[in-house]
């Protein structure tokens, strides 16, 4: 076993079918698909149950349930109810990033401060109003807290595609193992790891970037907490 | 004015919140609304701005019902403040006062630079604009809480608790403040709080509030002291009300004795006629405890006379120089004839 073919420049060509960039993008590809679904179906859920505080069992029980699930045993099931394509690899994978999304969203949603929401709703906020300007910026480092636990997740399992014929990192596993090719093997999970890393930096940056410093005390460095 | 017209409120389950509550409020004045826990006060004050729903009865701002009325729009026309402030952790101070300007569809730059202004208003500097709540102390959080409900310069404001959550030092000296900006605004308030003598000192009439929502009484501090209803009011205002019921009476009809010398103690005055302090018996000079005008309260003149090292309270005119003194018993007279002469004018 070495790294020879991780640091072989005929793999990284860009436009080589292949390759390790196509794979990477293949894979980044499968990972945004289901982090988008799942988000667009998640997110509406866990606000609505965090703020109305209504089927909270839902939240916390999908939690559960939805780390118990072996995405690979979905898939395959996925795969002989729907057949071979794109489809069956992103139900599974969307599965995996819905728990922690909803009961991120969920948790962000319940443990706000009940007296800045009163506030909110006695200076005339209407509800809507109240969910977008007040209750989820507060409850944005909580849910970008879940969003990035679910890329994280969804980055290492995402090779599962290959398994069922498809692209993305999971090739250089599947294809190596097939050759006894531990090389290639060792490369494949040498970058899925870098990818996952580098993809939890640029959500940090994310984050940073739309979290209100009020929330972080990020600001508390620059001006000291002051005396009355 | 806020008029309560028969109102009560019943809560799911049963419980009577508030039992047929019928009250005034008068325009231009602070109403404190106060009462143990559970007394229906903060339901009462929440049914003002239609953050919880009557079960029946009206409640009129100036004569219009505010049920008719669109919930935001309402409440986008009357200041509330409430206890721990509950300012925008994720806003900057400027812009969580600016919120309700905003609200009402002025520019940014129109409700931040009136935003500002509000700020110095309530006594806190430009530098704190750009910091967010968490960089504040509670009670600057407070005052940005109250500038935040001011921004739109309702006539009506809702306080609910909005000074129990800081220190008593702090506290005094924000209750100095807001009786300074209310004396310049005459806004209508109604403010709740648990502390009878937070109502006293701020309530320009104080309605006090018994368990299950029933209204006990409704008056200015002074009749509450004075002459309270029933034995639970009278509980309520304390013991000492007596005691306290002389702040609001100065000092202005109090005879006073030539100033000279009592039992062997001499009032010591300075070439300008101002008091020094007393001599007793040849020794030293003591202090004086303190002197008052014509202007002060009769319970800072007894507070003085039992402070005195003589027992003396010593009156001063607004030039400095002593007037007049008055003794223990002199005080004790005094409060005797206008106990009698108040008695005689309420049965008349």
């Amino acid at each position: 076993m070495n790294l020879s073919y991780l640091f072989d420049a005929a793999h990284w060509d860009l436009s080589a079918p292949g390759g390790i960039p196509q794979l990477i993008l293949a894979h980044l590809g499968y990972v945004a698909l289901a982090l988008l679904i799942g988000t667009i179906i998640a997110l509406p859920v866990g606000l609505f149950i965090g703020h109305t505080g209504r089927g909270s069992f839902i939240a916390i029980n999908s939690g559960n349930a939805g780390r118990s699930l072996p995405t690979l045993g979905l898939l395959m099931l996925m795969v002989t109810l729907l057949g071979l394509g794109l489809t069956p690899v992103l139900i599974a994978l969307t599965v995996l990033v819905i728990p922690p999304i909803l009961t991120s969203a969920y948790a962000g949603m319940r443990t706000l401060d009940r007296g800045v929401i009163d506030a909110a709703k006695g200076m005339g906020m209407r509800p809507w109003q109240v969910l977008f300007k007040v209750e989820v910026p507060m409850a944005l480092p909580v849910l970008m807290s879940g969003f990035r636990s679910a890329a994280l997740q969804v980055v290492a399992t995402a090779t599962v595609a290959a398994a069922v014929g498809l692209s993305g990192l999971g090739r250089l596993l599947i294809d190596g193992l097939a050759v006894n090719d531990y090389s290639r093997v060792l490369a494949g999970a040498i970058v899925v790891a870098v990818l996952a890393v580098l993809l939890d930096l640029f959500l940090a940056l994310v984050q940073r970037w739309i979290v209100s410093p009020g929330l972080t005390g990020r600001d508390q460095t620059r001006s000291r907490r002051a005396t009355t | 004015m806020i008029t309560f017209e028969d109102v009560v409120k019943v809560y799911p389950g049963g419980s009577t919140a508030v039992d047929h509550l019928s009250m005034e409020l008068p325009t231009g004045k602070m109403t404190v609304l106060v009462g143990p826990s559970g007394c229906g006060k903060t339901t009462s004050l929440r049914m003002i701005n239609r953050m919880v729903i009557p079960t029946s009865g009206r409640i009129l701002i100036d004569g219009k019902d505010v049920s008719g009325q669109d919930e935001a729009v309402l409440r986008r026309g009357i200041g509330y403040v409430i206890q721990h402030a509950g300012l925008f952790p994720h806003r900057t101070v400027l812009d969580n006062v600016a919120t309700v300007p905003l609200l009402l569809g002025k520019t940014r730059r129109e409700a931040r630079s009136a935003a500002m202004e509000l700020l110095e208003r309530v006594g806190l500097s430009a530098e704190f604009a750009k910091r967010y709540p968490a960089q504040l102390s509670g009670g600057q959080q407070q005052r940005v809480g109250v500038a935040r409900a001011l921004a739109a310069d309702p006539p009506v404001m809702l306080m609910d608790e909005p000074f129990s959550a800081v220190d008593p030092v702090v506290r005094e000296g924000l209750h100095r403040e807001f009786l300074r900006l209310q004396q310049d605004l005459g806004k209508t308030i109604a403010m709740v709080t648990h502390d009878i003598d937070e109502a006293i000192k701020l309530g320009d009439m104080v309605a006090v509030f018994r368990q299950g929502g029933h209204l006990a009484q409704f008056g200015t501090p002074q009749e509450l002291l004075e002459q309270p209803v029933d034995d639970f009011v009278a509980e309520f205002v304390g013991r000492d009300r007596g005691l306290r019921s002389l702040s609001f009476d100065t000092a202005a009809d109090l005879p006073v004795q030539p100033v000279g010398s009592f039992d062997g103690a001499e009032l010591v005055l300075d070439d300008a006629g101002r008091p020094l302090g007393w001599r007793r018996d040849g020794g030293t000079i003591e202090p004086t405890a303190g002197v008052f005008t014509t202007g002060d309260s009769l319970r800072m003149v007894t507070d003085l006379a039992i402070t005195s090292p003589v027992g003396v309270a010593v009156r001063v005119g607004a030039d400095g120089k002593a007037e007049g003194l008055v003794r223990h018993h002199d005080l004790v007279d005094f409060l005797a004839a206008r106990r009698d002469r108040r008695a005689a004018e309420r049965s008349a």
